[in-house]
């Protein structure tokens, strides 16, 4: 029987050699733009403006005409082409947006409005609280069904802990990527961002619901057998099953990320990294913590996995 | 094969056959009409703003720090922004209420959003102030109390200067109760003392204005009569009875449009504005009185605008990446599962057509997010297949009957299909309140597929799945556990 769970450290360690470059991308964001992700003007407030024009365009040039109306802020960069241009800046006041259109105009030649957002800085600030708000009440509610559904098992606290440990552990995983991905090309938590990280806790919890079934099932059927062999047992018999979903949906998520409309391929590829995360994490981490727990290793989780590496 | 199961079969048959008239294209004269419950609309694919292109506006009630809106005001701004909206002759627009305060207006395929914008910003508060007996010309930018503070002020002692001067008789409106024929005064004005610096009393606001509409003097000259609803009745027959001879003027936006002067007490709650009004003055400042009368201030606080093109690409783009998501896991099926893989399918099939049918019959609007969480929905229900299958393959390795294999593998994959999609719909709902009160429509359109996928994926993946390996084990019996290659075992 291939042995999972004894091999467990190693992948704890796999987690955190993915996690820790995250959290350092967290870290040198939040010094850099006051919070661990780039954040889109649906969390801080501001004005975002595509624009077609008919001849190519000079992004620089293009921001001296905000920068003249003392939007010092603005960022311009050239999107598809070098005729379009996404222009990011503070909230616009009354009327300006059509002055600056009919500037750009008299400088550049025709243009044509993509896409223009705009929103309060109020909103921004109401969007954070609210999403810190709807994420813990999602990881707070899960874990009660968790404890409620297994009830009947021993310990039945440590299944929804342990799940929501996992869960924890894909959100970790996705925002590091994501952060790491802000530093490097500038990709931008948006309200989209945040249904992306909801939907992979709420696939986490499922997958990991799966494997918890699977033990709660094994546990009378196997009285006497080692807790370890038992939490071993129901990984690998639901292990086909972990995958042939996974790839099912990885197949969906590639197609979408591929053939897609531009606007959600960042939200496509935020949830296939979270998906085979959550995966990874019902299969490697979350069932077994359940085993370290039960020996009792969490004190001594450290101590032995610098022993063993 | 039982009888419960050939009904069943009927059933699915049925519901597939429904599903499919719904949902074929050339159904789009389909109407439901059900005058008791009040739905009456065409069935159809509601496109959202992303895929079609147009612009959101999110309306905040602008009220000072500390004070709330209540419901009945912010309904009611609602009902006004909604006939402002109606006025642009936009198909489909869709207006309703965020949270406590906001208002979300959605203006599919618009081409001029400035336009828009300014139409909706024209909805102002209107107020009828104590002016005393300074004459404000309209036009003069002045600072209420019920702008400021939100409240309507207690009598103040105002100022009021003794200086007299010149009256511009046929420039003042004069205000009557509906009963008593007066004929317009000669006023008396005073010279405004710097109006912007003082702070007039609201005596009643648009909320309480029921009606208004063109009429004429008895010498056929045009005038405004107006209707009051019984609060502001009260107030205004209060204050008229106490201010005969003063002007009440009235501000829209803290901008005078009209400055009439207090001829007789107003007790009935009908009065008139009459002047020296040309026909398309009376009529302009009646339109601005109905629909100008906003029960609280509003602001724009977001704007998104998608162009037509970037919606179309859209469309296009995440109908052929769908496709060819959905023919893959089709294929992976059959190639993984044999034939369990086909049935699964045809569930996969079903469950396409039914959910589809209840996006148009709901309806639900289809947003780019919203059909990601379609398309991610799918993997969702080829996983209760697979939990199910990979289950029945188990059964059948320890040397069970296909018969009770096919049990034991339904009944044993049922508490891991229903907790985990249990787990699903409580982010999905979570995910839906965290839309709706951002008018975050993205998210909402997200929550809402990805919801109903799942939910129907519960019915497809398992009564279907069933019922037809029911019906195949009727035909194939034992000798179908026997077919390895077959069954993928």
């Amino acid at each position: 029987m291939t042995d999972i769970v004894g091999k467990r450290h190693w992948y704890f360690l796999i987690s955190a050699l993915v996690i820790i470059p995250g959290l350092v991308a967290m870290g040198i964001s939040f010094v850099r733009f006051g919070s661990p992700l780039r954040t889109s003007i649906d969390f801080t407030g501001g004005a975002l403006m595509e624009l077609a024009f008919e001849q190519e365009v000079q992004p620089g040039l293009v921001r001296q005409i905000f920068v003249q109306r003392g939007y010092g802020d603005t960022v311009v960069q050239t999107t598809l082409d070098e005729k379009t241009v996404l222009i990011r800046s503070k909230e616009l006041k009354e009327g300006e947006k059509a002055e600056i259109q009919a500037e750009l105009q008299d400088s550049f030649g025709p243009l044509t409005e993509l896409r223009f957002d705009q929103v309060g800085p109020t909103v921004g600030r109401e969007v954070t609280r609210s999403a810190t708000l709807a994420i813990a009440a999602a990881a707070i509610v899960i874990m009660a069904f968790i404890i409620f559904s297994w009830r009947k098992v021993p310990h039945a606290l440590r299944y929804g802990i342990c799940a929501t440990v996992a869960t924890l552990h894909d959100v970790l995983v996705t925002m590091g990527i994501f952060s790491i991905l802000g530093l490097l090309l500038g990709w931008e938590a948006d309200a989209l961002f945040l249904t992306a990280m909801l939907t992979i806790t709420g696939f986490s919890v499922q997958d990991t619901i799966v494997v918890f079934d699977r033990i709660r099932e094994n546990i009378p059927k196997r009285r006497g057998e080692p807790y370890e062999q038992i939490v071993n047992r129901s990984l690998l018999e639901t292990v086909h099953r972990s995958l042939a979903t996974q790839l099912n949906a990885i197949f969906i998520l590639v197609a979408i990320l591929f053939f897609g409309g531009a606007t959600i391929q960042q939200f496509i590829a935020t949830l296939l990294v979270g998906l085979i995360s959550g995966t990874y994490s019902s299969i490697f981490t979350a069932a077994p913590l359940l085993v370290v727990w039960e020996r009792g290793e969490i004190r001594r989780l450290f101590r032995r996995s610098q022993a063993r590496v | 094969m039982q009888q419960r199961d050939v009904t069943l079969l009927m059933l699915i048959i049925l519901l597939t056959a429904a599903a499919a008239w719904v949902v074929w294209p050339s159904s789009p004269g389909l109407h439901i009409h059900l005058g008791p419950i009040g739905i009456d609309r065409d069935i159809k694919v509601y496109r959202g703003l992303d895929l079609q292109g147009g612009m959101q506006v999110v309306l905040e009630a602008d009220m000072p720090a500390g004070q709330q809106v209540d419901a009945d005001s912010i309904g009611a701004a609602k009902t006004i922004v909604e006939n402002r909206v109606n006025s642009l002759g936009v198909a489909e627009p869709l207006v309703q209420l965020a949270g406590s305060n906001r208002i979300v207006v959605e203006l599919p395929g618009i081409t001029d959003p400035e336009l828009a914008i300014d139409t909706l910003r024209e909805t102002g508060l209107l107020e009828f102030i104590d002016a005393g007996n300074t004459f404000l010309p309209p036009g003069t930018e002045v600072r209420t109390s019920f702008s400021e503070t939100g409240e309507f002020g207690i009598e103040t002692p105002t100022p009021e200067p003794t200086a007299t001067s010149t009256p511009l008789a046929t420039a003042t409106p004069t205000l009557t109760a509906t009963e008593v024929v007066s004929p317009t005064a000669a006023a008396e004005t005073e010279p405004a003392p710097t109006p912007e610096t003082r702070l007039f009393r609201t005596v009643i606001t648009g909320q309480h204005l029921e009606a208004a509409q063109v009429g004429q003097d008895e010498y056929g000259r045009p005038q405004i009569d107006f209707k009051l609803t019984n609060e502001g009745s009260g107030i205004f027959a209060e204050h008229t009875q106490a201010n005969v001879g003063r002007y009440l003027a009235i501000a829209l936006d803290g901008v005078i449009i009209s400055s009439p002067r207090i001829e007789t007490a107003i007790t009935e709650g009908a009065g008139r504005i009459s002047g020296d009004f040309t026909l398309a003055d009376a009529r302009s400042l009646v339109i601005q009185l109905r629909y100008g009368a906003l029960p609280v201030p509003l602001k724009v606080i977001q704007v998104r605008t998608v162009g037509p093109t970037l919606g179309q690409d859209s469309v296009a783009k995440s109908a052929r990446a769908g496709v060819i998501g959905v023919v893959i896991v089709l294929l992976f099926m059959v190639v993984y599962y044999r034939l369990h893989g086909l049935v699964a399918d045809i569930a996969l099939l079903i469950y396409g057509l039914v959910t589809f049918a209840l996006f148009k019959l709901i309806p639900v609007t289809l947003t780019l997010p919203g059909v990601a969480g379609f398309l991610f929905s799918v993997g969702t229900a080829v996983d209760a297949n697979i939990l199910i299958f990979e289950r029945l393959k188990e059964e059948l390795r320890q040397g069970k009957l296909y018969r009770s294999a096919i049990q034991a593998g339904f009944n044993r994959a049922w508490t891991s299909i229903r907790d985990s999609n249990l787990s699903t719909l409580i982010t999905c709902a979570i995910l839906y309140w965290f839309g709706s009160n951002f008018g975050a429509s993205m998210v909402k359109g997200f929550a809402v597929t990805l919801f109903l996928g799942v939910f129907v994926s519960m019915f497809t993946a398992i009564t279907v799945t069933r019922t037809v390996i029911r019906l195949l084990y009727a035909i194939g019996g034992e000798d179908l556990r026997d077919s390895k290659w077959l069954i993928g075992l």
